[in-house]
């Protein structure tokens, strides 16, 4: 593009001349400098001064105008992390089966958004269907309310005394003849695992369960759209011709349907990867990691440590091992959509 | 690591799109079949809705009971809606003063994103220069990072700048303006790659003329890139201001003086773990009044954002 700018000027003027050609490079670099400026001082080098601070007993001490600095520690923050000595400081910690809690938090919940995305979107796409537009318009509402107020309203709802869900299913079990008392479930607070075996080694209170059905109700929503733009793009003819090959409607969804929809879904399930292994609102708002740290992922735990604990060094050296597993996870997942975006669609 | 990532792919518009009535040609479905999946469909139905409706009868619900006995309530009141308006907490902040302070801070830092996100975002989408790459590849790497990995050092450092006048003490961590500042590092590269994606969209061919006419990369910018992108920018920045609407993170760290506390602020303080007895009542028309604003405009603006989302939507 830039060297269509040569609007060349006389010869003999070869500062001019560069001072022309270069104007559309000089351009890009201009247009990128608030940003990066910005971004130098509120993200860059905040994220280089954590650094720094990882390697100091950085707290509350250090807050004042005319502290002295703080002392230098060495290793001492990551070693007391993974070896488990924070857990000193701050009870029930462990990073280990934080780090286990947070994958088995986003193995147990992508699968099922996708899944039930998927499903009801071949539902909603089926030929002739009554209200289909009402049902897509009433379907999309998780997405349209702010997490805020859906982790908070899905607090009060799995409430013991109050919540709807002990309600509802204690009206349920009356028709049985279930005494009420049965159903004043304690969901955020129990500490007995309703599961033993889900994750060996590792106890899922009730609040995971909670917590599971909130996000798979925020959650499926947009991997349904993402379905149903894929589905209409799939020709008809291919349906068509298996029925006149005499193949059921179960073999033409995974034959046809799912191969179809994989290009689509499989980005989509990626993003889906990393917001809920970021998925603060969620379990800050409604468990807040509780009970006894059972269900705190990492950024629950950073922000536990900067919030209430007030260890600004230990929170600091928390934060780049955040940064690393994360940027584990994203290769990961790029790797992955790489592997199958070559799929060839038609 | 790639630049494309994942969610680069855009998805073409499902709702909203026609395709209702029966196809031609399609088999007709039968009775039994039609009223098993309307059962189905009604009753995912009742499921999605069930949450938003509970939070509305509690809302109306006059006694500011603890414990309904019903879904619906017996008689309907708007007290809690009142309360909510004049005194939401216990704190000696009203409803509007909170929605100011929200508004400021979501408002601010949503155009301040956008205004600097797209001069970036029409670089990266239109030249060639060297380090393209490597700079696209530091965005997105940040993009990925929530912003509590940058809580820490944030507060440290936000927190050193003190000015003091007499008995007046401004510190930048405790004031909007700090939060707004940590707000600004945490959207700034998504406006900057959901526009960039937007842009990439644009054809380049009324460019190219523009060049061959001699027209320089502002003008260019100013009177061709612009004003398409407009659609892109209203729809970037209400996402932007959605996430700062409710914004939690930082506001929560960082403010002590309730003349800046927040909505998000006001509402977690209802149920948060410390409050003993919750007013459910009040908490519900609280939740409800901070969710429609943005609720509403996100049902207007669906078909537009519902690509940007799937450009975009990591954080």
């Amino acid at each position: 593009m830039a060297t269509l700018s040569a609007n060349a000027p006389g010869p003999g003027n070869g500062l001019l001349r560069w001072w022309k050609r270069t104007s559309f490079t000089r351009a890009a670099y201009l247009y990128l400098i608030p940003a990066f400026l910005v971004m130098g001082i509120i993200t860059f080098y905040p994220m280089f001064y954590q650094v720094w601070m990882s390697f100091t007993d950085y707290n509350i001490k250090n807050l004042r105008m005319d502290s002295a600095p703080p002392n230098n520690v060495g290793l001492k923050n990551y070693e007391d992390i993974f070896k488990g000595e924070l857990a000193k400081k701050v009870q029930n910690f462990n990073f280990w089966r934080i780090l286990v809690f947070n994958l088995w938090w986003v193995i147990s919940n992508v699968p099922i958004h996708v899944i039930l995305g998927v499903l009801i979107a071949v539902l909603l796409n089926v030929n002739g269907l009554w209200f289909k537009k009402v049902y897509r318009a009433v379907y999309v509402l998780p997405i349209i309310l702010p997490w805020l107020v859906v982790a908070t309203v899905w607090r009060n709802m799995f409430d013991q005394d109050s919540g709807s869900i002990n309600l509802l299913l204690a009206s349920v079990g009356g028709l049985f003849g279930v005494p009420q008392e049965v159903f004043r479930i304690r969901w955020m607070e129990s500490i007995v695992p309703p599961i033993n075996w889900l994750l060996p080694g590792q106890a899922l209170p009730l609040s995971y369960y909670a917590m599971l059905i909130t996000n798979i109700w925020m959650g499926w929503p947009y991997n349904c759209i993402v379905a149903t733009g894929a589905l209409q793009s799939i020709p008809k003819d291919l349906y068509e011709a298996a029925s006149i090959d005499g193949a059921s409607p179960t073999q033409q969804f995974f034959n046809i349907t799912v191969p179809l929809l994989r290009p689509a879904m499989i980005p989509a399930a990626m993003v889906g990867t990393i917001t809920t292994f970021n998925l603060f609102n969620c379990i800050y708002f409604m468990s807040g990691g509780g009970p006894l740290r059972q269900t705190e992922i990492l950024v629950t735990t950073a922000f536990d440590l900067v919030k209430s604990q007030r260890l600004y060094g230990m929170a600091a050296a928390f934060c780049v091992v955040i940064f690393f597993v994360l940027l584990g996870l994203t290769l990961l997942t790029n790797y992955v959509t790489r592997a199958t975006e070559s799929y060839d669609v038609s | 690591m790639s630049v494309e990532t994942s969610s680069q792919k855009s998805f073409s518009l499902p709702f909203g799109k026609r395709n209702s009535g029966p196809q031609e040609g399609g088999r007709p479905l039968k009775l039994w079949q039609q009223l098993i999946y309307q059962a189905l469909a009604l009753l995912i139905a009742f499921i999605v809705i069930f949450p938003i409706l509970w939070i509305v009868s509690l809302s109306l619900n006059p006694k500011n009971v603890s414990r309904p006995k019903n879904l619906i309530p017996e008689q309907i009141s708007f007290d809690a809606y009142l309360r909510v308006l004049d005194k939401p907490t216990a704190n000696p902040v009203t409803f509007r003063e909170l929605a100011v302070n929200q508004l400021k801070l979501a408002g601010g830092s949503s155009i301040a994103a956008v205004l600097i996100g797209v001069l970036a975002a029409y670089s990266f989408s239109r030249f060639n220069f060297k380090g393209r790459k490597a700079l696209m590849v530091t965005v997105v790497t940040v993009l990925m990072l929530p912003s509590i990995a940058t809580v820490a050092p944030l507060f440290v450092l936000l927190n050193k700048i003190q000015i003091s006048l007499g008995d007046i003490t401004f510190n930048l961590r405790d004031s909007l303006w700090g939060v707004g500042l940590a707000v600004v590092s945490g959207q700034l590269p998504f406006a900057i790659w959901n526009l960039k994606g937007y842009l990439d969209t644009i054809p380049k061919e009324i460019e190219e003329a523009a060049i061959i006419d001699g027209a320089s990369p502002n003008q260019m910018f100013i009177s061709i890139v612009l004003p398409l992108a407009m659609p892109a920018l209203a729809v970037t920045g209400f996402l932007a201001f959605s996430a700062g609407w409710t914004e939690f993170v930082m506001s929560w760290q960082f403010l002590t003086k309730p003349q800046d506390f927040t909505l998000a602020m006001s509402l977690w303080n209802m149920v948060g773990q410390f409050s003993g007895d919750v007013p459910w009542s009040v908490f519900a028309a609280m939740a409800l009044m901070v969710a429609s604003p943005v609720a509403i405009v996100y049902l207007m603006l669906q078909r537009y954002i519902v690509g940007g989302m799937t450009l975009g939507g990591i954080k």
